[in-house]
């Protein structure tokens, strides 16, 4: 997902002088063909996200686009409040992209798992936050976050992700995607761990279970409609996201239910509020926290037999 | 040092004392009217700013956002009330916001806002100035624009790591379009800086650091305005002046102490500092 990102900027930004990559030394063997094609406006801060951030910001405040891009936590948690007090509350047209979202980085420990991000980005007024679920969302969500104006967060994977969308489709900034149709559950995900919802709803359909499978790849601005559509005509939603129990995108969600006011079914697959203390693969990880397609299937059968 | 030119002209010698007793005397207003601090913060840059705001900046107040104006960036935020002050008086906006200030549904907050005409960016925690600043350096010198850029920092500000990442920054790229200005007063939130942090050797840390250091005394009018009217100090280089001052210049009592980073004046204070300063209110 990071080279098709990486492919789609190069594209934009041979098209859009105010484009800038402002990085902090980090993306190596993805940042090159940017490198070489635009020196004027590519700027390797060294190690250094507040300055990062910074430099960042007063390009915007010139009319620039600035990107800034790293790996899982280190262009936000590392330089929140360049964030929080020169991008957002100035309004500037900065990108914040993680390479990594969740725990993609697996082996690498926690100080390369972004497990808390999507809670502390959407909690910042005006910043979008966006996680693509597969190659074809991550190449549409790069051309509407140079299009919007304004602090954008993008959370792309890391590697070669598999296709969720079979056909082509209509990528909007809000405006969640429907993978499949069904009326017994809704499951919403956001960003690559969608994939394994839509694996879910596959072994719940040979239960005789119909999962509506929902992309909400963008977690603000969230689309209200089709949480408060699903949870009208399906009764039940459970949310899967790589990300800590606590403010994500279940929450989001839960959020949206209370306000209207209808009570459903609902579960909150997630990790678990505590920090990774032990060795593993992403993919390894993902199976140990639940979220193998089995497993997400049964805390929904759990859920649906529970009536409550 | 730089070799002090001729003698200013005292006309001009007079405006800049004018208008830096102007501003300390709006800030004692302000902070006594809104009983808040940061008093001995802002008066220490009163006459950097009062020559700034008269000779140095190409800043225009009918038209706060001209695209050709210099870029003034405070990042020692909790000192804008001086800012303000300097703002009003040069016509930025009218007099009489200054009266708002701190206050409820006031026109201006206690650290510096951008919401403020003629303000560039707002601040308040420190180490924010002066990355944003190289971005706009960077900016101009790519678009090839004639504006420089100009970062008013405090000592304290210097603590962070945010400004070193920052000016290792600008000297690799040779942004001598930036100019830094530190308002060194050598008292901090908690102390006297020798007992917090000491930054000495200052200028020659910063030479070492690639850029191109000048050091002058903060109050003196004339020294502010030779040193800052040839720029950059040196072609290639970002410029760096350290501009001794005095913390809470002006106000004999409070000068150089520590309680005057968070103080304000009481009634009686304020009566006497004002006659201090020659102004009748």
């Amino acid at each position: 997902m990071r080279s098709a990102f990486n492919e789609e900027l190069l594209k934009i930004a041979a098209q859009d002088d105010r484009i800038y990559m402002v990085l902090a030394d980090i993306g190596y063997g993805e940042i090159e063909p940017f490198a070489e094609a635009f020196p004027d406006r590519f700027y390797n801060c060294g190690v250094a996200e507040q300055n990062m951030t910074g430099v960042a910001c007063g390009l915007a405040m010139e009319g620039k686009i600035a990107i800034t891009y790293s790996i899982a936590n280190f262009p936000t948690l590392r330089c929140l409040e360049q964030i929080r007090n020169d991008v957002c509350y100035h309004d500037q047209n900065v990108k914040i992209v993680i390479i990594g979202g969740g725990l993609a980085y697996g082996s690498l420990g926690v100080s390369h798992h972004s497990t808390e991000d999507i809670a502390i980005m959407r909690s910042l007024p005006d910043c979008v936050v966006v996680c693509p679920a597969d190659i074809q969302e991550a190449r549409a969500a790069t051309h509407a976050m140079i299009e919007h104006q304004g602090a954008f967060y993008y959370r792309c994977g890391y590697k070669k992700e598999p296709d969720l969308h079979q056909g082509q489709i209509d990528f909007r900034l809000g405006e969640a995607i429907q993978v499949s149709d069904g009326s017994d559950v809704t499951l919403i995900g956001t960003g690559t761990v969608t994939y394994r919802a839509w694996q879910a709803a596959e072994l719940l359909a040979g239960e005789g279970i119909k999962a509506r499978v929902i992309s909400m790849h963008t977690v603000k601005p969230i689309d209200r409609e089709a949480i408060v559509t699903a949870a009208r005509q399906t009764g039940a939603i459970v949310t899967v996201e790589e990300h800590n129990i606590c403010g994500g995108l279940g929450g989001a969600v839960a959020e949206v239910i209370a306000e209207a006011g209808i009570g459903i079914r609902f579960k909150m697959i997630a990790l678990p509020d505590q920090y990774v203390h032990i060795v593993g693969t992403h993919e390894w990880l993902l199976d140990y926290y639940g979220f193998s397609p089995q497993g997400i299937a049964n805390m929904v059968q759990d859920l649906l037999a529970s009536g409550n | 040092m730089e070799v002090i030119g001729p003698t200013m002209e005292t006309e001009k010698l007079e405006e800049y004392q004018e208008l830096a007793t102007k501003i300390r005397a709006h800030c004692l207003h302000m902070t006594h009217r809104g009983m808040s601090g940061h008093l001995g913060s802002m008066l220490s840059m009163a006459d950097l700013l009062a020559v700034l705001y008269t000779s140095i900046l190409q800043v225009d107040p009918q038209n706060p956002d001209w695209d050709e104006r210099d870029r003034f960036v405070l990042s020692k935020g909790h000192g804008g009330a001086a800012v303000y002050a300097v703002l009003a008086e040069k016509g930025f906006f009218p007099m009489e916001w200054l009266n708002t200030y701190y206050l409820d549904d006031g026109k201006l907050s206690g650290h510096i806002s951008h919401h403020v005409p003629g303000v560039e960016f707002s601040t308040g925690s420190l180490g924010h100035g002066l990355p944003v600043a190289v971005g706009m350096a960077l900016a101009a010198r790519n678009d090839g624009k004639r504006h420089r850029i100009f970062c008013l920092m405090s000592d304290g500000d210097c603590n962070e790591g945010s400004t070193w990442e920052a000016l290792m920054f600008a000297a690799h790229h040779r942004l001598d379009n930036l100019i830094v200005i530190v308002d060194y007063n050598r008292v901090q939130a908690l102390g006297k800086m020798e007992n917090v942090i000491e930054m000495e050797p200052f200028a020659p840390k910063l030479h070492l650091f690639g850029w191109s250091v000048r050091g002058i005394d903060g109050h003196d009018y004339e020294a502010i305005e030779t040193t800052l009217s040839d720029l950059p100090f040196e072609p290639g280089k970002p410029s760096w002046l350290l501009a001794s001052t005095t913390k809470c210049k002006g106000i004999s009592r409070l000068e150089n102490t520590v309680g005057s980073h968070y103080g304000c004046v009481n009634d009686d204070e304020l009566a006497e500092a004002l006659a201090e300063l020659g102004v009748s209110e």
